[in-house]
């Protein structure tokens, strides 16, 4: 094949990209700055108490993770994964809403960009896209265990 | 709540400095070493108030999105081995958190860069489908190791970085004769204008399938260190792929926005990620990124890019010595 220079506007495909970003960027960011902001107001009382955390920041992840359940959450293990959803009613973990709200925005992209890539015909990105979805899709799973 | 005036008075005069950052590490790094006596490992005791460490954590990223900007690299670079060397949050949560800020960076610059068509989301798919793949198995490994190999690690890295800043030049239109098969076939190439001089520029690539290779790589050590991989996106994406310097530049702010969603997520499920930090942190790195845009006219780009460069040099070598558990002598 050779080289072909087109127009210089982007595709269609990316220009609807940039509008599912910049809508999901927007609303996580936002989302993430009020539920901060209910956090640190105290109007939601956090799992662990604010002025507590600097004690336990300093620690690696998996005795944090073990201190804070036996000190304050009390579960049966660890909170790991989507946990957190059990406890979205606590300040802090209300936090996590935005978070994953900007951790997601890149999935919905793909998955909203296949149909345009699909009507062109565009098979090798239309099959790229996809497996970029499985990817981004069981990283946010949480089936993906790690750990000291 | 009114601050304690032992450690605030003590602090002050190093710690809200932060736009000679130079000076002010440093400080940080004395403070924060065991037993170091210095006034922020005073202040670690139960005199500092809650929000004392998250504001700290704020005005020195405010300070970082700003340096970020007029240096040119990424903030995640500066992040991770200036916060683990100088704040006492473990490397487990820093890493977590540079993520973070690498992403709502990118993800805040990608919108705009699609729309102009600077970043290409044709030579974006398949490098970025590479990259976050091999982000979520560095991210695992980083997790999985020890943090002292991990600091080790970090540290050689963050000097490497500073290496490849010193000698790496940079095309602002590489030669590309004739693009390879398989960007080719994949029609990756594209047109912008230049707005300095109103020239149409088209471009193409080469070398795609070494270029994707190496991307395993960079992959790989965004996820293990949570540094994002601006830094090593734009060599390649520039000068082994031959795509023009503002095409790699846009990309490689682009490609971040999916690399480290992987990796940001495997550091989200495993609990790294604690929102007293990393709030503070987006905030400060969104914010001094708007400062450092407004900075940068009028700014020198040499004396940035050194300072930038002694202060990653800096937490290079602390973030070595941490690792290795040696002094660190300023």
């Amino acid at each position: 094949m050779t080289f072909e220079p087109k127009a210089q506007e982007a595709t269609a495909e990316q220009v609807l990209y940039a509008k599912v970003l910049e809508a999901g960027m927007y609303t996580g960011l936002l989302i993430l700055f009020v539920t901060f902001a209910v956090y640190v107001s105290g109007l939601l009382s956090p799992a662990v108490p604010v002025d507590r955390i600097s004690s336990y920041w300093t620690r690696g992840v998996n005795e944090y993770l073990e201190v804070v359940n036996h000190d304050f959450l009390h579960l049966e293990h660890p909170p790991t994964g989507w946990a957190w959803l059990y406890m979205v009613g606590k300040g802090d973990f209300l936090n996590f809403i935005g978070i994953a709200m900007l951790g997601g925005v890149t999935i919905i992209c793909y998955l909203a960009i296949v149909p345009t890539l699909l009507r062109k015909k565009d098979t090798a990105y239309v099959v790229m896209s996809l497996l970029e979805v499985c990817v981004l899709t069981l990283a946010a799973s949480g089936l993906l265990a790690a750990g000291h | 709540m009114r601050m304690n005036g032992g450690w605030f008075s003590e602090l002050r005069p190093r710690a809200f400095l932060p736009v000679v950052f130079v000076l002010v590490t440093p400080a940080l790094a004395l403070a924060a070493e065991p037993g170091g006596g210095g006034a922020l490992a005073v202040a670690t005791g139960e005199t500092m108030p809650w929000w004392g460490w998250p504001l700290i954590l704020w005005v020195v990223s405010l300070a970082m999105g700003v340096v970020a900007v007029l240096g040119g690299v990424g903030g995640g670079v500066l992040f991770v081995p200036i916060i683990s060397g100088f704040f006492p949050f473990h490397l487990d949560f820093v890493r977590g958190c540079g993520l973070l800020v690498a992403l709502s960076g990118a993800l805040a610059a990608g919108p705009g860069l699609l729309k102009l068509n600077l970043a290409s989301l044709r030579l974006s798919v398949p490098v970025a489908l590479i990259a976050s793949t091999c982000a979520i198995i560095g991210a695992m490994i980083g997790l999985a190791l020890p943090t002292n190999i991990v600091q080790t690690a970090l540290g050689a890295t963050i000097l490497g970085i500073v290496l490849l800043m010193l000698m790496a030049r940079k095309s602002v239109m590489p030669d590309v004769k004739q693009a390879d098969n398989l960007s080719s076939a994949l029609q990756i190439w594209g047109v912008y204008t230049e707005e300095s001089t109103g020239e149409k520029v088209n471009w193409k690539i080469h070398r795609t399938p070494t270029g994707l290779i190496l991307f395993i790589a960079i992959g790989i050590m965004a996820g293990m260190f949570g540094l994002g991989a601006g830094w090593a996106n734009v060599p390649v994406l520039n000068l082994v792929m031959g795509a023009p310097l503002k095409i790699s530049v846009a990309t490689s702010k682009f490609l971040l926005s999916i690399t480290d969603t992987s990796a940001a997520w495997i550091y989200l499920n495993n609990g790294c990620v604690i929102p007293m930090m990393v709030v503070p942190s987006v905030v400060g790195v969104m914010l001094g990124s708007f400062v450092g845009v407004r900075i940068l006219r009028v700014a020198k780009p040499s004396f940035v890019r050194w300072m930038v460069i002694v202060l990653l040099l800096f937490a290079g070598a602390k973030a070595l010595t941490k690792g290795l558990g040696l002094p660190f002598i300023v």
